[in-house]
């Protein structure tokens, strides 16, 4: 179709840091849609402006870069887009070539390499003002003519020339409509040799054009003298991760609160609503118990995600989360994990699927996938009602050792084995599957920059989007099946026991007790654990269901009481041990799915959790017997 | 007098000038394309770099300033960076 017609579309390109991504939102605004690339899971952002003339624009934000020669699945796709090769993915009509005006040496060889390829192109000198400060003088019209293309300085923080940037594409678009699609140009992966050569040529380009800056950034240099300090810098990590747990877990209290009693809510209105006789009773109980139960019992942690987020992007942007990994690359390497790893592996201490989905900033895919099959086992916050339910009715709230209180000290055992298990499996699955090969660590450290707090907003309002539109996308078939398995059949006429004893949950709760009976779980337990799929506290109120407590927070006291009486301390231990392992969480286990996109690996996880749960807790409840812990209500 | 190093020799302060970068005559797909991967983050030669910072473990990785930019390596990678050491630093 003729250019003149349709919309132009404009693909961004740039290193990492180049302020691309804030480029990218001055342009479009709120008008973006996120998917993903078809069969990669790399994120696609595409944003629409129209034009001052009415023409529409569709611009692509692609995954920062510094060479079209990819090796990382993010890096494919900006090549793949580039070059016009992806699938349902036409070549852009223009390119934006995105550079930070403070650090043109590698981007001025992307450049030479991008045109090559032979679209139509824009270079934009993003972050222009703080070149200005810096005195970095830029011959414009020199570069111009060294590059042979349009040159537009932006300030995308503070919406400067983007109407100029805007104007360029549009009418390099149209031109671009008059010619014939050139296909790939003369575009391919270069060798050393050439890589060398743009590199010079780069060079000279820079000695011709830019003049070094009068006041050149010195502040870098002296937060780095600390940050990076190797024994101060880390001090200043583990404190800023203090400070980020204490703000994740006790910020987010009462917007959880909030959220669980708006789900409660939401649930009693539509019980209130659809009448619970004949047929309808299986609507409500679909819509109460199966889809706003479900949902809101994994919307619940969205507040200690957006806590966890916002430290993430204020980092982020700031230039932390480079240095981070820098500290924590060799400490995460005994463990076989690469510094980057350290993000998603954080992240899942709030939750398993952003930490997943974070693991995307991996480069490597098998560091990525070490990474995600590891994530579930850092002891996310789902945990934590499991882990209190069974600590309060068990373990005696005492001191020991004159300071530490037992059950604190329980808890803090826990976290350990989650962090001590999910090393460990990283160095076996680095041993065994990968043979010891090591992922370079090579990156950037970028410029500290102030993060610009409405950017950081727009972020992060775009990230806890994507997690809810995908937790519904996930979760809500998968509760709707849950649901099913803990209500059908329904129980006989004048059956005694609650009806989850009589539905397939029931049953498979029932076939499953002999499995379960050497590691010290009854069938009331088993049968807990179907539901509990779901996600992990889901467990504590399908115990108050199958105990016929109920569920509300009274009852939770009842239910530890209950508990405690009619189990031994070695199968509530055995418990615990399950719950540090086991993979009770379809929800993580779609998202893993979804960014491996491999039926396989997501078996493996499923697996391999299973049977360290299980290993753990026949360990746990064996030592435990042997030890006197196996009398009940003792 | 001028002195040569691998740069994953290097120590915290010495800078100089890249002589060489990759590890010639062996060429292994990996060491290719680690030379590769090291000239696009500007590990040319020609180019000034400097030893910022080190890791506390091992004294790894290490920070570097490339001529006007910083990069993280770990020292395996910076074996195959042949420096010169600036004189009044070796001296």
């Amino acid at each position: 179709m003729d250019v003149a017609l349709r919309s132009v579309r404009v693909a961004l390109v740039g290193n990492p840091n180049s302020g691309k991504t804030a480029l990218f939102n001055a342009l479009t605004g709120a008008h973006q849609k996120v998917a993903n690339y078809a069969g990669v899971t790399v994120e696609r952002k595409e944003g629409f402006i129209r034009t001052a003339s009415g023409r529409s624009l569709s611009v692509l934000d692609l995954p920062g870069t510094y060479s079209l020669r990819a090796r990382s699945p993010d890096e494919e796709v900006t090549r793949d887009a580039v070059l016009g090769r992806l699938a349902g993915e036409p070549a852009p009509d223009v390119v934006i070539c995105v550079a930070d005006a403070t650090n043109l040496r590698l981007v001025l060889r992307l450049a030479l390499e991008l045109r090559q390829v032979g679209r139509p192109m824009v270079l934009a000198l993003n972050m222009y003002d703080i070149a200005q400060r810096q005195g970095l003088r830029i011959d414009l019209e020199q570069l111009r003519a060294e590059l042979g293309v349009p040159i537009v300085t932006t300030v995308a923080t503070r919406r400067r020339g983007i109407e100029n940037l805007i104007a360029e594409v549009e009418a390099l678009g149209l031109q671009a409509g008059l010619a014939a699609p050139e296909g790939e140009g003369s575009w391919r992966a270069p060798d050393p040799a050439e890589i060398r050569n743009a590199a010079r040529e780069a060079e000279r380009i820079m000695r011709a054009c830019v003049r070094p800056p009068e006041r050149p950034d010195t502040l870098t240099g002296k937060i780095d003298s600390v940050l990076l300090h190797p024994v101060g810098g880390l001090v200043i990590l583990m404190a800023l991760l203090f400070v980020m747990f204490q703000a994740v877990f006790s910020w987010a209290t009462p917007a959880m609160d909030a959220i669980e009693s708006g789900f409660g809510l939401l649930g009693s209105g539509v019980a209130a609503v659809v009448p619970d006789t004949g047929p309808w009773a299986l609507v409500q109980s679909l819509l109460v118990d199966g889809v706003i139960a479900g949902v809101g019992s994994v919307l619940v942690f969205l507040p200690q995600i957006v806590i966890l987020f916002a430290f993430i992007i204020l980092l982020e942007d700031f230039g932390y989360m480079a240095r981070a990994a820098f500290l924590m690359d060799r400490i995460m390497g005994g463990a076989g994990l690469h510094g980057r790893a350290f993000i998603p592996l954080l992240s899942s201490f709030a939750c398993a699927i952003p930490g997943v989905m974070a693991a995307r900033v991996i480069d490597s895919k098998r560091d990525r996938l070490t990474t995600i099959m590891v994530a579930p086992l850092m002891t996310c916050s789902a945990r934590i009602p499991v882990y209190t339910l069974i600590i309060a009715a068990f373990i005696p709230d005492r001191t020991v050792w004159g300071f530490a209180n037992l059950q604190g000290l329980v808890m803090f055992g826990l976290y350990a084995a989650g962090i001590f298990s999910a090393l460990a499996v990283s160095f076996v699955i680095r041993r065994i599957f990968w043979r010891g090969a090591v992922e370079p660590l090579m990156m950037e450290l970028p410029t500290y920059k102030m993060p610009d707090l409405k950017s950081v907003g727009f972020n992060l309002w775009v990230r806890a989007r994507i997690f809810m539109e995908r937790a519904a996308r996930i979760i809500l078939p998968l509760m709707i099946v849950i649901w099913v398995l803990s209500t059908f059949p329904y129980p006989p006429e004048g059956a005694t026991g609650p009806a989850i004893d009589y539905s397939f949950a029931g049953m498979i709760g029932h076939a499953l007790e002999p499995l379960f009976a050497p590691i010290g779980f009854n069938w009331q337990m088993v049968i807990a654990l179907v539901p509990g799929m779901a996600a992990r506290e889901v467990a504590v109120a399908a115990l108050g269901t199958v105990y016929a407590v109920g569920d509300t927070d009274s009852a939770v006291r009842l239910l530890g009481a209950t508990l405690a009486a009619q189990w031994s301390l070695a199968t509530g231990l055995s418990f615990l041990a399950w719950y540090v392992f086991a993979p009770q969480c379809v929800a993580t286990l779609g998202v893993v799915k979804r960014e491996l996109n491999s039926w396989k690996w997501m078996w493996v996880m499923v697996v391999y959790m299973f049977a360290l749960a299980y290993l753990a807790s026949l360990i746990t409840y064996r030592v435990s017997v042997a030890l006197g812990g196996g009398v009940i209500g003792g | 007098m001028s002195h040569v190093i691998r740069l994953s020799e290097a120590r915290v302060g010495q800078r100089g000038v890249i002589t060489s970068v990759g590890t010639h005559g062996q060429h292994q797909p990996d060491d290719i394309e680690l030379e590769r991967r090291l000239l696009e983050l500007g590990f040319v030669e020609g180019a000034r770099v400097e030893l910022i910072h080190e890791g506390l473990f091992g004294h790894d990785p290490i920070a570097l300033r490339v001529d006007d930019m910083r990069v993280a390596l770990r020292r395996k990678e910076a074996a195959s960076l042949i420096v010169e050491l600036s004189s009044d630093i070796a001296a």
